[in-house]
């Protein structure tokens, strides 16, 4: 990896690894604009962002970087069609009021796309809730059922099918617990979060 | 008013919006801070309805500070240090530049034959000054209020002109409402016997009554219920009852009044009805044949637009519309909202982080 992708949370850090250089990149809910100040800096790619935080957008803004405030639901609408190469959803899907019209709208404006999101079927949420009878608050999850902002809970399964109903074409995925890249097999049992990079299906 | 100031006279005649030609445009200018030697550093400030090109020195009127001394200096946000600041007063005002109280070609003063103005005009006097200081491209433009409609039209009308557009507290067009407050003080001054349909210049009166209601109608619209309530509330003004007469019994009125009174000393009853009507007439879409992103199609300047949330002149919605029209061209642009108390005038006051973004966008 890269310097600037080992600095980078590790669901970004893939992302990252995986996006051509000089290309252009929509990140939705970018935060601070971490990832998209690497990809500009390191890349030299024509990124943008949309994120629902004032005080993120002002550190982009101070920045630099160009970064729109307002939210997926409702401002995706107004990019037009394949202005991107690359659309970045990271842990905003469960969030979403509707996740399978956002990743719609992702590939709308993206030829391609990265998604990342926490998975609820990870056994430690299992377990919390099987053993506890309980909504789970986990390190990864630390908020509870009534603060948190995850709307739509997701497991890597779930993602999968959805995936397959809208049509949408999986062409890469991995899977993070603890911080650390982890192998594909029983990832819905073992992912603490998922990364799947996405594209619109041929035909 | 005889002014000393910095202008310069236009060498050709200024053709305007409505098909008339403004000819002998004068346009008075203040700078700030060098201009580097490849004149890469320049950054074009415009200024609101009421405001003019003393942004960071002495109003020569008033004698108060200028009017963005806050961002406007050694240091500050857009830092003279740095950047080579230009701010001029539009055409149609009343602090230098060609207005309705200038001298027409017979040696009086137009009054009410003063062609009326757009932005675009006012944008085109602006760039005929770029012109005659020889400085084909700005490292930004930058304006609130009105001054933002300015950069948004230099923007959309001469796209190579500005690396940066910094539009803050502003719209692509005038709304109903807009228009409907506006409308009230041009019948406020219009109502003015004094006014004497605008030819008052060679008597000893002018219509102050009528301007200063126009400007304290339009000052309530730069401020906020609460910014109002927490400032004022119903508290008396200078005694401990009311009075059960018409004198201005609680502090707002006396505010205002203040403010109606202090205004008529620094501006022309006629200016205002010109840059009011200018402001009412701005729609950027339909310069363009209607579609607001085909005004910035193919620009190649970076965008930052900022609102308030209690700006209820120009609200959060206006900016939106625009930053929505400028993805659908494809440009980079950032924006903000930021969360303030004072309403439209937020962007003259203190709010840190206005500086920040001001600072990030123009610096980086």
């Amino acid at each position: 990896m890269t310097k600037a992708a080992t600095s980078l949370r590790p669901d970004l850090a893939v992302i990252f690894e995986h996006i051509e250089p000089e290309s252009r990149a929509l990140d939705v809910g970018c935060g601070d604009g971490v990832l998209m100040a690497a990809l500009r800096d390191q890349k030299q790619v024509d990124a943008r962002g949309i994120e629902i935080d004032g005080a993120c957008v002002e550190r982009c803004v101070a920045q630099g970087l160009s970064v729109v405030q307002g939210d997926a639901d409702r401002d995706l609408g107004f990019y037009p069609d394949g202005a991107f190469d690359y659309a970045i959803l990271s842990q905003t899907l469960q969030t979403a009021e509707r996740p399978d019209e956002i990743l719609r709208e992702l590939l709308r404006v993206g030829r391609r796309a990265f998604v990342s999101f926490p998975n609820f079927a990870y056994w430690r949420m299992r377990w919390a809730l099987l053993s506890k009878g309980r909504m789970p608050v986990t390190r990864h999850l630390p908020v509870t059922w009534y603060e948190t902002q995850n709307i739509h809970h997701v497991t890597v399964k779930d993602f999968e099918a959805l995936a397959d109903d809208l049509g949408i074409a999986i062409s890469n995925r991995w899977f993070f617990t603890q911080e650390r890249e982890i192998g594909k097999a029983g990832a819905n049992w073992r992912a603490e979060y998922a990364v799947f990079e996405v594209g619109r299906r041929a035909g | 008013m005889q002014l000393q100031t910095n202008s310069l006279t236009l060498p050709d005649p200024l053709p305007l919006d409505s098909g008339e030609e403004l000819h002998n445009v004068r346009i008075a200018f203040e700078t700030y801070g060098e201009l580097a030697p490849d004149k890469s550093n320049a950054i074009l400030l415009c200024h609101a309805l009421t405001g003019d090109q003393f942004v960071a020195s002495e109003h020569p009127v008033t004698g108060k500070p200028g009017w963005w001394e806050r961002m406007v200096g050694p240091g500050k946000p857009i830092d003279t240090d740095r950047f080579h600041i230009i701010c001029a007063n539009v055409i149609g005002s009343c602090m230098g530049s060609t207005g309705p109280a200038s001298d027409a070609d017979d040696g009086t003063p137009y009054g009410m034959r003063f062609p009326v103005l757009t932005i675009r005009d006012m944008v085109r006097g602006l760039v005929g000054l770029l012109d005659q200081l020889e400085i084909s491209q700005l490292h930004a433009v930058v304006g609130g209020s009105m001054g933002g409609m300015q950069a948004l039209s230099l923007a959309a009308n001469w796209p190579n002109r500005a690396g940066r557009v910094l539009a803050i507290a502003t719209t692509a067009r005038h709304s109903a409402q807009n228009i409907a407050f506006h409308e009230v003080g041009r019948q406020a001054i219009m109502a003015d016997p004094n006014w004497a349909k605008g030819d008052y210049y060679a008597g000893d009166t002018s219509p102050d009554a009528g301007l200063a209601v126009a400007r304290m109608a339009a000052h309530i619209t730069y401020l906020s219920e609460e910014g109002l309530t927490g400032k004022f509330g119903r508290r008396l003004q200078d005694r401990s009852e009311k009075t059960f007469g018409f004198d201005a019994d609680f502090q707002v009125e006396s505010y205002l009044r203040y403010q109606g009174s202090g205004f008529t000393r620094r501006f022309d009853a006629n200016s205002y009805l010109y840059i009011t009507r200018a402001m009412d007439y701005f729609d950027i879409a339909e310069e363009h044949g209607g579609l607001l992103a085909d005004a910035f199609a193919g620009t190649q300047a970076r965008f930052c637009l900022v609102s308030f949330d209690s700006d209820w002149l120009y609200p959060t919605a206006e900016s939106r519309h625009v930053v929505h029209a400028l993805n659908a061209a494809g440009a980079p642009v950032s924006f903000v909202e930021l969360s303030a108390p004072f309403g439209h005038d937020s962007f003259l006051l203190d709010v840190p982080a206005l500086d920040r973004v001001v600072k990030g966008f123009l610096h980086d």
